[in-house]
């Protein structure tokens, strides 16, 4: 009776360890899915397909033209801003620094920061505040767009970014999204809160380790 | 009974140690404590919880020779903000710093958080000295 505890406990133990197995951890896909169903060699097969960010056009620091078509193959964070904003935007980007170090060098990895600011931030003002923040290279692209772009992409991301208000005030949401290589929605994260900040780090390490992340191109 | 006695002689102390603080100690102390609740809500998102500011974007407050140096002129730049080429620890700066609504009492007890924190010692700048200031501002 008593070694009857004793397995039982052992294979709770057993189940316990097969969740913490981060060999095969891989992050949600967020976002709406539908299931679609096609007819394949004469059989009904029923897929999911989930939210994708759509197609679109913008400019970053170096005056060059950036599409959907130049993320193919990169797996990339996203967030908004406006180079003079005096409030969550400098803690955002103070807390972005480390992630832009940490993948600096991976070829597939990409930082979008769009600024929701065209009148002000011009491709010149980018590149003077990507210059002051000490970033180069093209990791971390400062996306100059017009506005109607920039908001509806805000939408795509599911970010929730709003004009001047009364106050003169732009006003967004601080957050980081991460999107894979099939340009799906794979996290957001409070960009002001260094924890979130870290654990995206994290999870962008396994995103990148996941089957259908390397096998993509 | 004569742990009772040493428990309450060590009481005593603990209070006459207290209330050695003089009065400036203590006037440092609200300003501090209060100030670097200001900091929290009026300048940390820029000038970071440590005071060190963003890489080239936005200066630190960790230099003690700038603060010493413009101690005068420092509760101006809040009341009025900051435009214009600065040099900060031998690095340039251009940015611009808006304007706060800070008071007066705001502006000394966050200076004096300001100033006697993240390395730096200037002691207390209080209401008055901060009024003065104001007062010859340019």
């Amino acid at each position: 009776m008593k070694n009857t505890g004793y397995i039982i406990a052992l294979i709770l133990l057993g189940y316990g360890c097969k969740f913490n197995d981060s060999a095969t951890k891989t992050l949600p896909i967020y976002g709406n899915k539908e299931p679609v169903t096609k007819t394949v060699d004469g059989k009904q097969v029923t897929d999911t397909v989930y939210q994708t960010i759509p197609a679109f056009k913008f400019v970053n620091q170096y005056g060059d033209t950036i599409t959907e078509k130049s993320l193919n193959g990169k797996i990339y964070v996203a967030d908004f801003f406006f180079t003079t904003c005096p409030t969550i935007c400098p803690v955002m980007h103070r807390n972005m620094l480390p992630v832009y170090n940490e993948f600096k060098n991976n070829p597939d990895f990409r930082i979008l920061s769009h600024s929701i600011d065209p009148k002000y931030d011009t491709v010149p003002v980018l590149k003077k505040y990507a210059d002051k923040m000490g970033i180069a290279g093209n990791t971390w692209w400062l996306l100059h767009g017009n506005k109607d772009a920039t908001y509806t992409i805000a939408k795509s991301y599911l970010v929730a970014v709003q004009e001047k208000n009364a106050q003169e005030n732009y006003t967004h949401d601080g957050f980081f999204i991460l999107i894979d290589k099939q340009k799906r929605i794979r996290g957001t994260y409070q960009g002001t809160d260094p924890a979130e900040v870290e654990k995206m780090t994290a999870d962008i390490k396994i995103l990148m380790a996941e089957t259908d992340q390397k096998a993509a191109k | 009974m004569k742990t009772r006695l040493i428990v309450f002689a060590f009481m005593a102390m603990l209070v006459i140690a207290a209330s050695c603080q003089n009065d400036g100690q203590i006037e440092f102390n609200r300003f501090y404590s209060n100030g670097s609740v200001v900091y929290q809500a009026h300048c940390q998102n820029c000038h970071g919880a440590k005071g060190e500011g963003l890489q080239g974007l936005i200066p630190s407050l960790t230099d003690s020779i700038y603060l010493k140096n413009n101690k005068n002129t420092l509760a101006c730049q809040l009341n009025s903000g900051l435009k214009g080429k600065i040099t900060i620890l031998n690095k340039e700066f251009e940015g611009e710093m808006p304007a706060s609504k800070l008071s007066p009492l705001e502006i000394a007890q966050v200076l004096t958080y300001v100033t006697n924190s993240f390395g730096n010692k200037l002691g207390t700048i209080n209401t008055d000295r901060v009024n003065t200031d104001l007062a010859k501002c340019k």
